[in-house]
């Protein structure tokens, strides 16, 4: 017999027989000197086994037509995700500008230019929106519009949605595939978050507004004298067109 | 790819365990576990390793984590299929669906990544390293939220965690 102390790890090990035999035999008789202990683990090993018993039935249910993985292999489907638009811009990229691209699942799909700026929203929102700690690097608007009309090489405006009921948060510079780009977020009293995402164009410098819409996001984008413009929120926000009006409207009186 | 299949397709139904009592919501789950083989397919020359079970259950599990996060940030909580009437086929028991509701509801009420190392381990049989690869967190990580996590079930099983819990001690009492 070893002269190691039982652990709280050796016990749980125990519960899931993960020891070696002969620590699993010290444990054993740890156990049978502690019945307040043994009680204790007893009680933990029926709950693993009521646990199993009670979901293994799922794993005797036959399986549904979506989860037939012969057919995903033969063609494989894919799903708008972050991930893989990410790729898809970067594919996007390496071929240069192609046209005629076009957001699955869009009802006015943006093409060229201005579908890699909705891409770009849409992915600056997945990543900082859903950020708790530090969704902005910069709170401060003055600063704000400070650094990144240096960024940009040209003058910024912050779009102003306090009367629709959005306030500012702040926000940051984002590399893009075009260089970088500024991004706002903004955030209502229920904590909804909006992303405007604004950038030279290189393509598509002037494009009417055309919705996106992914999985679980939403958007309008458009170009403007050479600058392009995307906003992108959580899917279902109804008010996300008057919001991209207003915030057109506000960028063309600069 | 024929490699794939053979590797991967008896693992689905384990899949759908862990997805279906992570997020309780039997159509949701499905979708998280469509979503999981689709990416392995896209992926399953890049996996690092000759097992495929744990880097499965890592897409698996960082799916399910992504919608708990959206969840959270749009403030709206993951439907909860509380009836499950698909959860059996016919001929099962009723007393073993009311058992699977009791449990499933008490399991819901650990805190998320509880409950995931508490399915990880003591259902699907993953060691702890590779517990602590699916969680991304490090071994001593995973044993004291599976210490947690088998103390917090204990008590809900009890019925000792909390104050709706303890009323339903003290009816039982009375009879």
């Amino acid at each position: 017999m070893s002269n190691r102390p039982i652990t709280e790890d050796d016990l749980h090990a125990y519960v899931d027989r993960a020891l070696e035999p002969e620590r699993e035999a010290e444990i054993i008789a740890y156990l049978e000197k502690h019945p307040d202990m043994a009680k204790r683990i007893a009680a933990y090993s029926d709950e693993r086994n009521l646990l199993r018993s009670v979901l293994l039935p799922i794993t005797e249910e036959p399986l549904p037509p979506q989860l037939n993985l012969a057919r995903m292999i033969e063609r494989p489907r894919r799903r708008p995700s972050s991930f893989r638009w990410a790729i898809a811009a970067m594919l996007m990229l390496s071929i240069g500008g192609l046209g005629g691209w076009v957001i699955r699942g869009a009802a006015l799909a943006p093409a060229g230019g201005l579908a890699a700026l909705a891409e770009e929203a849409s992915d600056s929102y997945k990543v900082y929106a859903s950020d708790r700690t530090r969704p902005v690097e910069l709170r401060d608007s003055a600063e704000l519009v400070q650094w990144v009309s240096n960024r940009l090489r040209q003058p910024v405006k912050l779009p102003d949605l306090s009367k629709s009921g959005y306030r500012l948060m702040g926000g940051r510079v984002v590399p893009t595939a075009h260089g970088p780009a500024a991004m706002f977020m903004y955030d209502d009293d229920h904590g909804e978050r909006l992303v405007v995402l604004t950038r030279p164009m290189t393509s598509d410098q002037n494009a009417p507004m055309a919705a996106h819409s992914g999985d679980d996001v939403a958007g309008f984008s458009w170009a403007d004298g050479g600058t392009g413009y995307s906003l992108v929120g959580p899917r279902g926000v109804d008010s996300l067109r008057p919001l991209a009006n207003e915030i057109r409207k506000q960028a063309q009186t600069i | 790819m024929n490699d794939m299949l053979r590797l991967v397709e008896p693992l689905i139904p384990a899949l759908r365990r862990y997805a279906r009592a992570l997020v309780r919501d039997h159509a949701a789950a499905d979708d998280l576990v469509q979503d999981c083989l689709e990416r392995a397919v896209i992926h399953w020359e890049q996996r690092r390793s000759d097992n495929p079970r744990p880097w499965l259950f890592a897409i698996l599990h960082n799916l399910a984590i992504n919608q708990f996060r959206r969840a959270t940030t749009r403030g709206i909580h993951v439907a909860i299929d509380e009836t499950n009437e698909d959860a059996f086929g016919q001929e099962a028991a009723q007393e073993q669906k009311v058992m699977y509701r009791d449990v499933m509801a008490k399991l819901a009420r650990l805190p998320h990544d509880q409950r995931a190392v508490l399915l990880l381990v003591g259902v699907e049989d993953l060691s702890y390293a590779d517990a602590a690869k699916v969680l991304g967190v490090p071994i001593g990580t995973v044993m004291s939220r599976l210490a947690r996590a088998r103390e917090r079930l204990h008590q809900e099983l009890e019925g000792t965690a909390g104050d709706l819990n303890n009323n339903i001690v003290q009816l039982r009492n009375r009879t």
